[in-house]
C-alpha cells in the first residue's frame, strides 16, 4: 500500500538544540494521524518539514513517495498546511489573499471560487475588510479557505480548534471529514486529545523530538 | 636583488601553502614555517625598502610607502577572491568548513584592507597634499571596506548559523561582483575631473622590492587566515555541539 | 489547474504589491513627505546660492531616492515576514524565481514613482531645467531605480529576518550602489545641463549594465536566500 508520510530518522536541529531526534514511523495513504505532544514537543517542527517549508537536517522524509527535499517542487501542490502563521497579508483583503492564491494556483474561474469559499466560511460579509482588522477565529477560517483552494493529498492542521467558536469546531470537523472522504490523509496536531483520536485513524506522541508512549 | 628572486620566493610560499591544504600531517609545521618565513622577510624588507631601493623620482622617499601600501591592498583583493570562492561552494555544496574559511578571509580582508587605505590616506597628503583624494584606488579600496564590513556585521548579526551561512554568502558574491563596478565608474568618474598624475615610471630595483614587499604580506596574510580559520572552526563546534543521537527508545515503537 | 509561468507568477506577485501600496497609502505618503524633507535639507545645507543648487541638483535627487529607497525596501519585506507571507508564497508553490521578479519591479515601480514626483520639487528647490531631454531623463530615472532595487531586493530580503535590520540594509546595499549613484548622478546631470563631450551615452551603458549584471545576480542568488535548502 502506498504511503502519505515515511520518516526514516528523521532530525531536525535548530542551532544547538534537536528539535526532531530521529523519528521514523509511516503513514498509509488515505489514512489519517493524530500528532500530540506538549508545547515545543516538535509539532509543528514536523508539520513544517512535511509541508517542505523546512527540510530535516539528517535522515529522510518522504511524502506520497517524494523526497521532500528533492522533489519538493512536484510535492507542494498536493500539500496544504494551515499553521499558527496563517501566510496572509495584513493589509489585503480576505478576498484579494485568497484570489492571489487562487491566481497563482492556476484556479479556473478564481473570482467565482473565492466568492463561494468565503460564503462557505461565514466570511462574505467581511470579504473586502483588510486582515489586519480580523479576529483570531476569522484570521483561522480564512487560512482553511486557502487550504480548500485546492485539493490536498495531505492536510497539515496545526492546533485547528484553537481560537474557533463552537460553530466553527463543528465546521471543522465536517472539513476533516470531507478530507478524509476524499482520499485525503488529515495530519492533526492538537492538545485535545480525545477530540483528535475520534477524528483520526493513528497517533504519535512526541517528547523532545523524538517518539513515545502516549501518556 | 633582481626581480626574480622574489618569485623563487614566491614558489616557495605557494608550495607550502598547497602543502598546507593538500595533507593534514604538514598543517602542524607548515604555518610557524611561513610565518617564521614571512618575519625574516619583514626585516628584510625593511632594509630594502627604506635604504637600498632607489627614492622615487617624483615623489622621493615618500613613495617608499608603496612597499607595503601595495601589498597591503593585493593582499585583501585575493583574501576576498577566497572569500567568494568559499561563498561559491557553500551555496554549490554546504558544508561548515568553507563557511569558516570565508569569514576568516572576510576579516582577514578586511585587516589588511584597512591598513592599506590608511597607508593610502598617509601617501596622499604629501603628495597631493590631501589626506583624501578622488584617486580611484583609493575610493574602490574604500567602498571594498564597506562592503566587507556589512559582510562582517550581517554574520554577527545573525543567529541561526545554517541562515547565517547562506545569508553571508550571498552578501559575499554580490559585494565582490560589485568590485571591478566600483572601479570602473569611479576612474570614470575621475577621468572627467581631473586627471591625477600617477607614478607610472617603475625601475628594475623598485619592481623586486615591491614583490618582495608582496610575498612577505602572502606569508602573513596565510598565517592570519589559518589562525583565524581554526578559531571559526572551534566556535562553530561550540556553536553546534549536540547531545548524540541515540538511537529511539524500543517501547516506543 | 495549470499553474502560471514564471513571468504569468511575477505579475501576480507584483500586482499584489501594488495592491498592498494601494491600501496603505498612508505609508506611500508619509515616504514621500520624508524624501521632500530630505530635498529641503539638501537646499538649507547648501545655502541659498542658485548656482550650486543647480549643479548639484542630480546629486540631492539621487541621495534622496536613496534615502527613501532603504525604506520602502525594508517596509516591502516587513510585510512579507509578518504571517511569513513569503513563506506561504514558496509554499503555494510559487518560484522563488518569480517572487524576485516581482518584487524587483515592484520596487521599482514604486521608487520611480516617486522620483516622477520629486521631478517637480527639484524645479521649485533647485530651479532646473527639464526640458533639456525629457524623454532621456525619464531612461535614466528608471534604469537607477531598477538598479538600486535589483541588489535591494536581495538585500532586504536578507536584513529583514537579522536582528538590527534596519542598520543592517544600508549598511549592506549603500556599498554596492556606489557605482550606481555615480552613473545615475552623472547621467541625469547631463540631461539636466549640456553634454559637449557627449559623455551621457556611456553613463547610460554603465546604468544598464549594472542592472543587467545585478538583476542576473539577484536571480540566481534570491532562492537560495528565501528558502532553506
Amino acid at each position: 500500500m502506498a504511503l502519505a508520510l515515511e520518516a526514516l530518522d528523521v532530525s531536525k536541529r535548530f542551532g544547538a538544540r534537536w528539535a526532531l531526534a530521529r523519528l521514523s514511523f509511516s503513514l498509509p495513504e488515505g489514512r489519517s494521524l493524530l500528532l500530540t505532544g506538549h508545547n515545543g514537543s516538535g509539532k509543528t517542527t514536523l508539520l513544517r518539514l512535511i509541508a517542505t517549508a523546512s527540510f530535516p537536517t539528517a535522515g529522510v522524509l518522504k511524502v506520497l513517495g517524494y523526497d521532500s527535499r528533492a522533489q519538493r517542487d512536484a510535492l507542494r501542490p498536493l500539500v496544504a498546511l494551515v499553521s499558527h502563521a496563517s501566510f496572509h497579508y495584513e493589509d489585503l483583503t480576505a478576498a484579494q489573499n485568497l484570489s492571489l492564491t487562487a491566481r497563482l494556483l492556476g484556479v479556473a474561474k478564481p473570482s467565482t471560487v473565492v466568492d463561494e469559499l468565503l460564503g462557505r466560511l461565514g466570511l462574505r460579509e467581511r470579504a473586502d475588510s483588510p486582515v489586519r482588522q480580523f479576529s483570531a477565529g476569522m484570521r483561522k477560517r480564512l487560512a482553511i479557505a486557502r487550504l480548500l483552494l485546492r485539493a490536498p493529498k495531505v492536510a497539515l492542521l496545526d492546533e485547528p480548534f484553537g481560537e474557533l467558536d463552537p460553530a466553527g469546531i463543528a465546521q471543522m470537523e465536517a472539513l476533516i471529514a470531507e478530507l478524509q472522504a476524499q482520499g485525503a490523509s488529515v495530519v492533526l496536531a492538537t492538545h485535545l486529545v480525545e477530540q483528535g483520536q475520534r477524528l483520526t485513524h493513528e497517533r504519535l506522541h512526541l517528547e523532545g523530538g523524538r517518539k513515545a508512549a502516549a501518556a | 636583488m633582481t626581480p626574480t628572486l622574489p618569485l623563487v620566493v614566491l614558489a616557495l610560499v605557494v608550495a607550502g601553502i598547497v602543502a598546507h591544504v593538500t595533507s593534514p600531517a604538514a598543517r602542524r609545521w607548515v604555518s610557524p614555517a611561513v610565518g617564521a618565513l614571512g618575519v625574516l622577510m619583514l626585516a628584510a624588507l625593511w632594509y630594502l625598502g627604506l635604504f637600498w631601493a632607489p627614492p622615487e623620482q617624483y615623489m622621493s622617499d615618500v613613495g617608499r610607502i608603496l612597499y607595503v601600501h601595495v601589498p597591503h591592498v593585493w593582499m585583501a583583493l585575493l583574501a576576498f577572491t577566497l572569500n567568494v570562492g568559499c561563498a561559491v561552494a557553500y551555496l554549490t555544496k554546504k558544508s561548515w568548513v568553507t563557511d569558516a574559511l570565508a569569514e576568516a578571509a572576510a576579516e582577514v580582508g578586511v585587516y589588511f584592507g584597512a591598513v592599506g587605505v590608511l597607508m593610502g590616506s598617509i601617501w596622499a597628503r604629501p603628495t597631493w597634499g590631501v589626506w583624501w583624494d578622488w584617486d580611484p584606488r583609493l575610493i574602490s579600496t574604500t567602498v571594498m571596506l564597506l562592503a566587507y564590513v556589512g559582510y562582517l556585521a550581517l554574520r554577527s548579526f545573525t543567529d541561526d548559523p545554517e541562515r547565517r551561512a547562506t545569508w553571508s554568502a550571498a552578501a559575499a558574491i554580490l559585494s565582490y561582483v560589485s568590485l571591478p563596478i566600483v572601479w570602473f565608474s569611479v576612474r570614470w568618474w575621475n577621468s572627467l575631473h581631473q586627471v591625477q598624475s600617477n607614478p607610472s615610471t617603475v625601475d628594475k630595483p623598485m619592481v623586486a622590492v615591491l614583490r618582495w614587499g608582496a610575498v612577505t604580506m602572502l606569508c602573513f596574510l596565510f598565517v592570519f587566515i589559518v589562525k583565524r580559520y581554526e578559531l571559526a572552526r572551534s566556535r562553530q563546534t561550540a556553536a553546534l555541539e549536540l547531545p548524540p543521537l541515540e538511537a529511539p527508545r524500543p517501547e516506543a515503537a | 489547474m495549470t499553474r502560471p509561468s514564471l513571468l504569468g507568477a511575477a505579475w501576480l506577485v507584483l500586482k499584489k504589491d501594488w495592491q498592498i501600496e494601494w491600501r496603505t497609502r498612508a505609508r506611500l505618503t508619509a515616504l514621500l513627505f520624508f524624501s521632500l524633507a530630505t530635498l529641503l535639507l539638501f537646499s538649507f545645507a547648501m545655502g541659498p546660492d542658485v548656482t550650486t543648487l543647480r549643479a548639484h541638483a542630480p546629486g540631492y535627487l539621487w541621495l534622496g531616492l536613496l534615502f527613501a529607497s532603504v525604506l520602502s525596501l525594508g517596509e516591502s519585506f516587513r510585510v512579507e515576514a509578518e504571517n511569513q507571507a513569503l513563506t506561504g508564497l514558496v509554499l503555494t508553490p510559487v518560484e522563488p524565481r518569480a517572487i524576485f521578479l516581482g518584487k524587483v519591479l515592484g520596487n521599482a515601480s514604486l521608487l520611480f514613482g516617486l522620483s516622477l514626483v520629486l521631478l517637480p520639487v527639484t524645479v521649485a528647490l533647485y530651479d532646473v531645467d527639464l526640458g533639456r531631454a525629457p524623454l532621456k531623463l525619464l531612461l535614466v530615472l528608471f534604469l537607477g531605480c531598477l538598479g538600486i532595487s535589483a541588489p535591494g531586493t536581495v538585500y532586504s530580503a536578507i536584513s529583514a529576518n537579522a536582528r538590527a535590520r534596519d542598520v543592517m540594509l544600508p549598511l549592506l546595499l549603500f556599498p554596492v550602489l556606489v557605482p550606481l549613484l555615480l552613473a545615475a548622478v552623472s547621467a541625469t546631470k547631463f540631461t539636466l545641463a549640456p553634454d559637449p563631450q557627449e559623455q551621457l551615452g556611456s553613463w547610460l551603458r554603465l546604468l544598464t549594465a549594472f542592472d543587467l549584471i545585478y538583476l542576473s545576480v539577484g536571480f540566481l542568488l534570491f532562492p537560495k536566500v528565501v528558502e532553506e535548502d
